[in-house]
């Protein structure tokens, strides 16, 4: 009875499925603004200007195109390492028209000006409510699954993403309690430094839990699996597992350094920021020690490639957050365009690449086929999307620390060298590149779009059966 | 112990509080790693378990160099926070506060301006307009503080007013720009003017009369109605000719318009009323800066020659609050 069961891919399909379309969708509107910065008569109309479409970018990349990437692997990751059909199908049939309502209803509010003005938590009260609701059915989805795991050890990767579906649940109620005036209008219920407090203590850990944990469960799957090899240390994935969500609790307030917040807060952001290196370099060590004696498939798997450079960029912008941390290089980077690099050398870097090359091994899998489409096609993704991000990041860098020096540079005689449009002016040649980077990850999702059509319409969708726990 | 008082605390209560839960935090990673360090290395040894067909992990121990990090930051985060302030009140060994940082930091700027400018500041202002080096600064200072609104040039933009031409809502003597810049100015426009049942009809045919003063077309029936209306609801502020009082409201004969020439325009200033506002720079700036940012402004072109004797304000105050 046992063997004829199946594991629920019909949500895992729709999820990755959407994850590729949003994907597309959100970095199409990164482009977009990249190019407003250069050319501000793109402004056309209120509704495509810079201010309303930024937020749509984030919120597509962050939560439709990395959040259906989430719920597509746990849902996946979760099932099979449980030797399990996935708990309550219905509410996880739920969480995916829910999720997807929530994103298109943020497509259509966002441009229109409806916000509550918190960065990552711009929609109004009643989209806030209804992402609550599909949240927690999808605790119960998860956390269901692992009650019923047929196996007595929950894997790792589970361990994150469950670490990953507690916390936002968290963050996102107790950031967005707000008092609701009229249907698209709510005023926060903190005021002045305690809501900007409360405000980063979500914006860090959106960054900790969201893209950080929940993608390390996808890495803890997927890596291993695609490189064939056991994962390289129990204990480093305890210590850095217990570290990594205890320490990035602490770190929300380096975002408010030199601010109205208090020093002792700023102090003890910065440290347990610090703290938090050795933590997060535990899941890169984890990773990519779990290819020793497996090298040579870094070669030819261009899978392994994305799985690989991502975990590269997630080191190295693990290792720059806690330097930004640090208030005299915060004193500097804070507000200029060393931020937006940093993020996407996580996002793009990390985020994005490690969701891709998941998605690659996924696809055929829930198409009954081999290998994708195009295996080729993986590979040329794969040096697009790697140029197109350090043609980004190396940019904004460049344009960071010029901005920093031009704007607290001052003539002998007291006064600022330059004023802030020349810092504008100096900066173009630096969006300009960057907008070519993030053309071309552009160009890499399309191809990747191409390649998904392709590789379903030449397979067809199958659930596999559940298979029995293996006694070693 | 040394307190500071930027924290605010209503009690000691919380820095105890604080303290107690940061260190415990920081010294519980530390312990941590140590109870998970003791173990051998057993090349290739597993931890029997296996999930999905071959998902297995190694019990290789923690690597070296990562554990040693990973105490290094713990260790350095302690030493931080007995030198800074991080566990509430406590002030740490250094007493640095970014308040001391930046009055620190300011305090040399403040110096290097005053060595360079202080012997401008006795000097009238039609002198140190004069001084190139002064005007060099003064633009330095525009481009920082003023461009955002007023433009790079100077010549402003709709509801900031050009500083190039000399028609000055404030007055445009050295005393007067000076005193706009440190005090600020609230503009107020009261919607409707004098006569707040004005019908829409009422509002068309006085922004065809107000058209009319400076020149432009307008629809003559209009004009005629408009014309009665202004000197019941207008004129108080206007002045019956329309040419305004410095200090209370433009002048609507000249070709300079804040917020627009057109029809629509001018009904919705009438309509809508306007409200307006330049902000205070005299605490921000202080007296220097304010005193070379007049001598630019004044400098450009617009500025009434203090020997000009001023003319007579009716209504000794102004229309704002």
């Amino acid at each position: 009875m046992q063997s004829q069961a199946t594991y629920n891919y019909k949500v895992v399909r729709q999820f990755t499925v959407m994850t590729v379309i949003w994907g597309v969708v959100g970095m199409l509107v990164g482009v977009f603004i990249a190019a407003e910065l250069i050319w501000p008569d793109l402004n056309v109309v209120e509704w495509l200007s810079y201010g309303r479409l930024r937020p749509l970018h984030t919120n597509a990349v962050i939560f439709a195109f990395g959040g259906c990437g989430l719920f597509a692997t746990s849902y996946y990751v979760v099932q099979r390492t449980c030797h399990t059909r996935l708990y309550a199908p219905a509410l996880a049939a739920f969480t995916f028209w829910g999720w997807q309502l929530v994103i298109v209803l943020a497509a259509i509010t966002l441009p229109m000006g409806y916000t509550s003005s918190k960065e990552y938590a711009e929609l109004e009260w009643p989209i806030d409510i209804l992402i609550a609701l599909v949240w927690i059915a999808y605790a119960v989805v998860f956390f269901g699954t692992i009650a019923k795991r047929k196996v007595s050890h929950i894997y790792v990767a589970n361990w994150f993403y469950g670490g990953f579906i507690l916390a936002i649940a968290l963050l996102h109620i107790v950031n967005n309690l707000e008092i609701p005036v009229t249907l698209f209008k709510s005023y926060s219920v903190y005021a002045g430094v305690q809501d900007a407090m409360v405000q980063w203590w979500y914006g860090h850990n959106a960054v900790g839990f969201f893209l950080t944990a929940g993608f390390l469960g996808m890495m803890y799957y997927f890596v291993p699996k695609q490189a064939g090899r056991p994962v390289y240390s129990y204990r480093l994935s305890v210590v850095h597992f217990w570290a990594l969500i205890f320490t990035y609790m602490w770190a929300g307030p380096h975002h408010l350094h030199y601010t109205a917040l208090p020093d002792w807060t700023q102090s003890l952001g910065m440290v347990f920021s610090l703290i938090l290196l050795a933590p997060s370099w535990g899941g890169m060590i984890n990773g990519i020690m779990t290819l020793s004696g497996a090298w040579h498939k870094l070669r030819d798997d261009p899978i392994l490639k994305f799985l690989i450079t991502a975990l590269s960029f997630y080191g190295m912008s693990t290792f720059e957050g806690p330097m930004m941390s640090i208030k005299t290089v915060n004193a500097l980077s804070h507000y200029t365009d060393w931020t937006i690099g940093h993020v996407h050398s996580g996002a793009l870097g990390w985020v994005a690449m490690i969701t891709i090359g998941s998605i690659y091994y996924l696809l055929p899998r829930l198409y009954g086929k081999n290998e994708m489409y195009s295996v080729k096609l993986i590979s040329m993704h794969f040096w697009i999307a790697t140029v197109g991000v350090v043609l980004y990041i190396a940019s904004l860098w460049i344009a960071g620390v010029m901005q920093g020096l031009m704007w607290r540079a001052t003539n002998p005689d007291g006064t600022l060298t330059y004023s802030f449009v020349e810092s504008v002016k100096a900066s173009y040649p630096f969006w300009t590149i960057r907008l070519a980077g993030g053309t071309l990850f552009l160009a890499g999702m399309l191809i990747m779009t191409y390649n998904m059509f392709k590789t379903m319409a030449g397979g067809k969708a199958v659930d596999a059966p559940v298979l029995a726990p293996a006694h070693a | 112990m040394n307190f500071n008082n930027t924290s605010d605390f209503v009690s000691d209560f919380w820095t105890y509080y604080i303290s107690i839960i940061s260190i415990v935090g920081i010294v519980g990673c530390a312990v941590l790693l140590w109870m998970q360090s003791s173990a051998k290395h057993v090349p290739g040894q597993t931890t029997n378990h296996v999930w999905d067909e071959d998902l297995q992990e190694y019990s290789n121990p923690l690597p070296n160099w990562w554990r040693w990090l990973f105490y290094l930051t713990v260790i350095f985060s302690l030493v931080y926070l007995a030198l800074y302030p991080g566990l509430g009140s406590y002030a740490g060994v250094f007493h640095w506060t970014m308040r001391g940082q930046y009055d620190k930091e300011k305090a040399v700027v403040d110096a290097q301006f005053n060595q360079a400018y202080g012997q401008l500041l006795d000097k009238d202002l039609v002198t140190v307009a004069a001084d190139p080096k002064a005007r060099e600064a003064g633009q330095r200072l525009f481009l920082n503080y003023c461009a955002q609104c007023h433009a790079s040039d100077g010549k402003g933009a709709k509801g900031f007013p050009n500083l190039t031409d000399n028609d000055w809502l404030w007055g445009g003597t050295p005393d007067q720009i000076e005193e706009s810049i440190s005090q600020g100015r609230m503009g107020v426009m009261p919607a409707k003017g004098l006569k707040p049942d004005l019908t829409g009809d009422q509002i068309k045919d006085l922004a065809n009369y107000v058209r009319s003063l400076s020149g432009l077309a307008a629809d003559s029936i209009r004009v005629q109605r408009g014309k009665e209306l202004f000197a019941q609801a207008c004129a108080a502020c206007h002045g019956a000719d329309g040419k305004g009082n410095v200090g209370v409201a433009p002048n609507l004969t000249d070709k300079i318009w804040l917020y627009g020439s057109s029809e629509d325009a001018i009904i919705e200033t009438i309509t809508k009323g306007r409200q307006n506002r330049m902000p205070a720079w005299g605490e921000f700036l202080g007296p220097g800066k304010v005193h070379l940012l007049a001598a630019y402004v004044y400098s450009l072109g617009g500025g009434v020659k203090p020997t000009t004797p001023e003319p007579a304000v009716p209504g000794s105050t102004p229309e704002q609050k």
